[in-house]
């Protein structure tokens, strides 16, 4: 295989091992205070959240380049005080799979906590376990398998990532061009080989990726 | 010793009031009784007096402080808790559930300690049921549960209990013996207010007894006053005669509910 069909399955790899990190990391927060808590601006939070999934990427793309480019509301400042910009960086394919995959993690993860029997938490507070430490000892590890399924579909997700990466970070070979964007370039210039190559690895890690998040979803249910 | 004060308070679900305008004073070494019918509040007046659910006015004090924004661990060392015993979901052994009892007095990222151990094999000792430290929780009696629940309020060391008809779903036998430590719990010093669906109960354990109907705090007062034939006819729209028996010397009221009266 050519260098840039390896590089772009590491680059492939790292970008969605990387955004569903992110992904617990931001997601799983955002699942349980979308699932347990009321607040003011939850409805807002839970619209932005989900949008990604609806929207055409190259929109959510269009959006991260508004927010995040060197001209962007946060881009900007970022761009006058450091000279560095995420755009055109692997680093933007992280964020692109990131806001991408997040719907799928905090929805799915969102539906196993509510599934937790409320009971269990307040018996937990009346015994004196404050309500975070709660979310972590007993919420979180019965919501358990449905995390993880949604942290699985994440990194699904953000493996075949396409159209918001093409937007914020670019199709540069062996720097921003992950799988997808290497199998898009390849058709485009005729190899037809790579192109197959490429295909065949994404489909496979696909099937496997959906094989271990329906048995999760299954232990969940 | 301690005291809680309830004072104009407003409780119910998602801002709509379930009762209001409910105030009392529950001192140490004290059993109230909190008597109504089903649907009145009483499950939703004890979790809001536990914090569970916030009060839409009025306040709960304890020994003069609001509990208004307490931590759940300083909370739980002064008000304990014993729910309806219901099946239980994990087969912990019972002496794991009385240890979930010393939660709030473990440190944080701390394993129970031996003392904690010994205190709850004190307390299954003393309600006498040591025998069943060994056996899941979700294999023994009913009354049994409800024994280790009390068990595990006791571990706790709280000031105030509150206890939710601890004898619903028991059987005769267990029922007068719940009641029995309740009246000992008290002895101790402990604050002790239940729900009970029983006006006998009230008889039985009670110095005092709270009427809540249809959300307010109806009648309040010494069980004698409270517990009479108008007011169950009132609360519960049947005719009950209260008839005083002599037992060892000292008289003895028990509710006589009459049938026939009550058809209509």
């Amino acid at each position: 295989m050519a260098d840039e069909t390896l590089s772009a399955l590491a680059l492939s790899v790292r970008v969605a091992v990387l955004a569903t990190l992110a992904n617990a990391v931001v997601g799983i927060p955002l699942a349980y205070l979308l699932a347990r808590r009321r607040f003011r601006g939850r409805a807002l939070l839970d619209l932005l959240v989900t949008l990604p999934l609806v929207l055409p990427p190259t929109v959510t793309g269009y959006y991260l380049i508004v927010l995040l480019g060197r001209r962007g509301w946060l881009g900007a400042p970022v761009y006058a005080a450091t000279g560095w910009s995420i755009t055109f960086t692997w680093y933007a394919a992280v964020m692109a799979a990131t806001v991408m995959a997040l719907p799928l993690l905090v929805r799915t993860a969102r539906a196993a906590i509510e599934s937790v029997d409320r009971d269990l938490e307040k018996a937990a507070w009346t015994l004196g376990r404050s309500e975070w430490r709660t979310a972590l000892e007993v919420t979180l590890p019965l919501a358990r398998n449905g995390i993880l399924a949604g942290l699985v579909l994440a990194f699904a997700r953000a493996l075949g990532e396409f159209g918001a990466t093409l937007m914020l970070a670019g199709n540069i070979p062996g720097k921003t061009a992950t799988v997808p964007l290497a199998i898009y370039t390849a058709v485009q210039t005729g190899e037809e080989t790579t192109a197959l190559a490429l295909v065949a690895i994404l489909t496979a890690l696909s099937c496997v990726v959906l094989v271990i998040a329906g048995r999760l979803g299954a232990r969940a249910a | 010793m301690s005291r809680l004060e309830v004072a104009g308070l407003a409780f119910g679900y998602h801002g709509r009031a379930v009762g209001r305008d409910v105030s009392f004073a529950l001192e140490g070494g004290e059993v109230m009784c909190l008597l109504g019918p089903n649907g009145g509040g009483k499950t939703t007046l004890f979790r809001t007096i536990l914090g569970l659910l916030s009060p839409l006015g009025g306040t709960v004090v304890i020994d003069g402080e609001s509990l208004a924004g307490w931590s759940r661990p300083r909370l739980a060392r002064v008000l304990g808790y014993v729910p309806q015993a219901q099946l239980g979901v994990f087969p912990f052994t019972v002496r794991e559930v009385v240890l979930m009892g010393r939660t709030a007095h473990i440190g944080p990222f701390a394993t129970p300690s031996r003392r904690d151990v010994a205190l709850a094999e004190a307390t299954l000792e003393a309600l006498g049921v040591a025998h069943l430290a060994e056996r899941p929780y979700t294999e023994v009696s009913g009354g049994e549960r409800q024994m280790t629940l009390v068990a595990r309020a006791l571990a706790q060391e709280p000031r105030v209990l509150v206890m939710d008809e601890p004898t619903a779903s028991l059987d005769f036998g267990n029922q007068v013996r719940v009641l029995s430590r309740v009246r000992e719990l008290a002895a101790r010093g402990i604050a002790v207010i239940l729900s009970t669906h029983d006006p006998d109960q009230a008889f039985l354990c009670a110095d005092r007894v709270a009427l809540l109907h249809a959300g307010r705090l109806a009648h309040l007062g010494p069980t004698a006053e409270v517990v009479t034939p108008a007011t169950l006819r009132e609360t519960y729209g049947v005719d009950v005669d209260v008839v005083t028996l002599t037992r060892e010397g000292r008289p003895v009221r028990v509710c006589v509910p009459s049938l026939e009266r009550s058809k209509a």
